[in-house]
């Protein structure tokens, strides 16, 4: 087991780069198929109406349009509902509302975006064109897009099903023990804080193609997915009722997907149906403006925290309470969201010994709401780690000390939170100590005296977290409502001269899986970097799988390969001890080779390859020909990766203006297969957290419009509202993989936005400020400093 | 229907476009040449960034018969004709500045021109404020202003590509 780390740990560059850098990636919309329509959806423009009519006739008449379908077209076939891959009971063991979610819009529209009517024509601007000639008549229905407003008695009902807008009503931990810790706690401090809701906004926007082939029967969908094998089990068998073996699902170069590409949607289901109506392809891709409304959202969270602490600081307890806003419609992953992968990290770091949390999932009139890069567990860290500070603020103890002396200890794993998840191996002291010196902390007051001289505030805040991933073990996600497991598969095919192909049920997005993969089985199977090809994507090539998201690729498909490459090395050790007469408990495999222990006799992978294919010398009684091997891995747990991030702005209080002037991360993501995409999956996080904390928000007003719906309105970060990130790792290793891995992508994400908070309100506390919701912008910056100033000189008016 | 001449790295074509056809859906979806991309409908994303006429511009936000005439280079013709990258693709694979790669055809062509028209030096918050035209999602930036850095001296003589 040793030799399998040789090799590990560099930073090889990436096979993938070569094509992306000349223009030659395969995104969805690069691909084209010979006599391809185009389908353009006419969605809602309002988030609550009953369709009164929809009349057709104008626009079938259009010039190029080939068809035009609405949901009585895909009724008439017996076209099912988009389905939820994840179901939740509520705390008296009733099962969640489960409305239905019908792929084009059934006699009313939930959400602005909600699509009513698919038009298909021979080019996009024909599909266009007829579009606006569709007639639909709707009676408009009051709509609530807002937490606050979903939950008042007597709001107006998304669904007639869900009394108070409610889908589930769930709860996590002990209450009783937690009422009785805050009964006798010397001090109790409560925080009200949201998570802003956030658009994905990947790069590429989404895109599929669906094709049907007369003479064969067989379906084939190209789509901008993460988890083509899920799309094609969710879809074939529960939307459009086609058997797996007559649907293929290829999911070609993806272009970011950070969660937003996991969910089967709507779109995917119609061009598939139509092109089996139609008996051609057609095609879809998103305008942006089209993704705001339709790419399912993140986060929108509101929270209640109390924490119980006794006279030295030490928490005694922990209660929570969220409702969290799931949109219109459920999307596959969403209730596990603010429930499993959310509130059972409400431990963190520490070691509270009691906790209680409540989550109440409301529907509203808004997009879809799953799971964006961290899916739940930004909540958690967030709310965790700003009442940390606010513990602080209002009882005078020093923050990094709080967090020290109520860290789970380095000796303490494996650790039993209170909140159902145990975690393996960590150590949270040493993360923090090395960021607080990495980021100079000891440093800061002067930073921050010499910033006052130019009339500027300096802020500092720090986030220490861990976050569970490398999803999961089926059995328990199993036991807590999951409709589908989470194993992995690696198919691993020898080549009779030596070369490897390694099919994974995994699908990069852009985390560089061709490179590191290939370096994880060309390390352990002693073969050259560049014989090792990696096959991902087509259902028609993959034997199964669930997909890229969730940091699990490493963990759980990483895993597969190692128990794939396992079986081949053993059926080598067979061939190698009867190519050199020696018994097979005498074959060692290192470096490539096959050798008897102890002697210089051996034989090269690559020998013992051809042998498998051309088996003139061969133990064929008791063993076949052929090299290839197939696993199923099933963790054993999540894992649980996690630092500390530290955040140092500026704050221009003329403006409100907050720079980033240094941001490090520490993080423990376990081994480290190459430094290099290591430090990228975490940047790229850290830079998705700053947008969270300073300039994303997705708005919606009162009446359900989406007012944010474009890049004009919706900030994403540019390369000038980033400073330099600094990243470091440190590893202990996670306990139950064969590679001590616990995946890298999102952590980013999840530890940095309370750091940055936390900063902001560090430079503001000469105006009382003691909390501040995302995202902290100019305007509110500005805000809080000219209501404090004013308030500051009515005082001084008054006193004087 | 109008007709557009323009030369597209370094070949000619005359194509018959409508007044509105975009320079982006030319290249696309005319000509084959898929390495641009579109990435949103406000002109901010930057994707689509190509050179015409030796300037970057914004090929979503340009017609097709504004190129009319004109000189058009794309990510695929930034290269060699002998497949040498670059040295803004080498820095790119070398810096690691790409993940997903759908933003890198517009980030690239935007750094180029950005290093072309500043042989005076470029630095970092330079860098950072040129490619403010440039949205990616996945790097966080950071890797990308190290690459367009790490050009810049190659670019302008001053250092060759080391040989790998």
């Amino acid at each position: 087991m040793n030799a399998i780390f040789e090799g590990i740990g560099a930073s090889v560059r990436r096979k993938e780069d070569l094509r992306f850098l000349s223009g030659r990636g395969h995104y969805t919309d690069d691909m084209n198929r010979p006599g391809q329509t185009h389908c353009v959806l006419k969605r809602s423009d309002r988030p609550h109406a009953i369709i009164t009519s929809i009349d057709t006739s104008a626009a079938r008449a259009a010039p190029g349009v080939v068809a035009v379908f609405t949901h009585a077209d895909l009724d008439a076939d017996g076209v099912g509902g988009v389905p939820c891959g994840w179901q939740i009971h509520s705390k008296d063991g009733s099962p969640m509302v489960e409305p239905g979610h019908p792929v084009l819009a059934t006699g009313r529209v939930r959400h602005v975006g909600d699509p009513v009517v698919a038009v298909i024509a021979e080019t996009k601007q024909q599909a266009k064109h007829a579009a606006e000639l569709l007639v639909i008549e709707y009676e408009d229905l009051p709509a609530v897009a807002h937490i606050a407003d979903a939950i008042k008695p007597g709001a107006a009902l998304v669904h007639d099903t869900a009394a108070g807008n409610t889908c589930f009503d769930w709860h996590i931990g002990d209450k009783d023990l937690v009422d009785a810790a805050f009964a006798r706690a010397t001090h109790r401090v409560k925080l009200d804080l949201t998570n802003n809701r956030l658009v994905p906004n990947a790069m590429e926007p989404r895109a599929a193609i669906g094709d049907y082939d007369a003479m064969s029967g067989d379906y084939t969908l190209i789509t901008t997915s993460q988890n083509p094998h899920v799309i094609r089990l969710l879809m074939g068998a529960f939307v459009l009722h086609i058997p797996e073996h007559r649907l293929r699902v290829l999911a070609p170069d993806v272009g970011g997907g950070f969660g937003s590409k996991i969910y089967h949607y709507a779109e995917e289901a119609v061009v598939t149906w139509a092109a089996g109506k139609i008996k051609r392809p057609v095609k879809w891709t998103a305008d942006r403006s089209e993704a705001f409304m339709s790419d399912a959202h993140g986060r929108d969270h509101a929270s209640t925290a109390e924490m119980a602490l006794d006279a030295e600081g030490n928490f005694l307890a922990l209660r929570v309470a969220t409702v969290a806003n799931l949109g219109a419609y459920l999307s596959t992953f969403a209730p596990a969201v603010p429930t499993y992968l959310s509130a059972t990290l409400l431990a963190g770091v520490y070691k509270t010994p009691a906790i209680y949390a409540e989550v109440r999932a409301i529907f509203t009139n808004t997009v879809p709401v799953d799971a964006y890069r961290g899916a739940g567990r930004p909540e958690s860290t967030f709310l965790l780690e700003r009442l940390l500070d606010t513990i602080a603020h209002d009882t005078g103890i020093d923050r990094i000390e709080l967090r020290r002396r109520n860290f789970i200890p380095t000796d303490a794993f494996p650790y039993q939170t209170p909140v159902a998840l145990q975690y393996d191996s960590g150590d949270y002291v040493s993360t923090l100590n090395s960021a607080l010196k990495v980021s100079d902390w000891d440093g800061f007051a002067a930073r921050r005296a010499e910033a006052k001289a130019r009339g500027k505030l300096r802020g500092i805040g720090i986030s220490t977290y861990v976050e569970a991933c490398g999803i999961a073990p089926s059995k328990l996600v199993g036991a807590l409502g999951a409709r589908a497991a989470l194993y992995e598969v690696a198919q691993i095919r020898v080549h009779p001269t030596g070369s490897v192909t390694v099919f994974t049920g995994t699908h990069s997005h852009g985390q560089g899986h061709e490179t590191t993969f290939a370096q994880l089985v060309a390390s352990q199977l002693g073969v050259p970097f560049e014989n090792v090809d990696i096959v991902h994507g087509d259902t028609n090539k993959i034997p199964f799988g669930m997909g890229t998201y969730g940091s699990r690729s490493l963990a759980v498909g990483g895993t597969a390969m190692v128990k794939a490459m396992d079986k081949i090395i053993a059926k080598g050790k067979k061939i190698a001890a009867h190519l050199l007469e020696a018994s097979v408990e005498d074959i060692e495999f290192a470096n490539g080779n096959f050798t008897v222990a102890g002697t210089d006799r051996a034989k090269s992978f690559g020998e013992i390859a051809l042998t498998a294919y051309v088996p003139h010398n061969y133990p064929i009684e008791e063993i076949e020909p052929g090299l290839e091997e197939t696993a199923f891995y099933d963790p054993a747990n999540f894992t649980f990766p996690g630092g500390c991030h530290v955040c140092e702005v500026e704050i221009d209080p003329e403006t409100g203006v907050t720079t980033v002037v240094n941001f490090t991360a520490v993080d423990d993501v376990g081994r480290v297969i190459n430094p290099m995409i290591v430090e990228g999956q975490i940047q790229g996080g850290v830079a998705q957290g700053i947008g969270q904390a300073l300039l994303e928000n997705a708005v919606y007003d009162e009446q359900g419009q989406l007012v944010s719906g474009s890049f004009m309105d919706y900030t994403m970060p540019r390369a000038d509202n980033l400073p330099n990130i600094s990243v470091g790792t440190e590893t202990t290793l996670c306990t139950h993989n064969a590679l001590g891995v616990k995946g890298c992508g999102e952590v980013g994400a999840i530890g940095s936005p309370p750091a940055v908070i936390n900063a902001v309100v560090d430079a503001l506390k000469e105006y009382g400020v003691r909390h501040m919701n995302m995202p902290a912008t100019s305007q509110k910056v500005w805000q809080i400093i000219q209501n404090s100033s004013a308030k500051l000189a009515a005082a001084n008016l008054s006193t004087n | 229907m109008p007709q557009v001449t323009l030369t597209v790295n370094g070949k000619s074509h005359t194509v018959e476009v409508e007044g509105r056809t975009l320079l982006v859906e030319l290249l696309r979806e005319k000509l084959g040449l898929t390495g641009t991309h579109v990435g949103c409908d406000t002109s901010q994303c930057g994707a689509c960034t190509v050179h015409l006429n030796g300037t970057s511009v914004k090929s979503c936000t340009t017609l097709a018969l504004q190129a009319d005439g004109g000189v058009v280079t794309t990510i695929e013709g930034l290269a060699a004709a002998d497949g040498t990258l670059h040295p803004m693709q080498e820095a790119f694979r070398e810096h690691h500045a790409l993940q997903c790669g759908f933003c890198t055809p517009g980030m690239v062509m935007s750094a180029v021109d950005l290093v072309n028209s500043n042989p005076q030096g470029l630095s970092e918050s330079d860098i950072r404020h040129g490619l403010e035209g440039n949205l990616c999602r996945c790097t966080g930036y950071h890797n990308i202003v190290k690459a367009v850095a790490a050009a810049w001296p190659v670019m302008h003589g001053k250092e060759t590509v080391a040989a790998e």
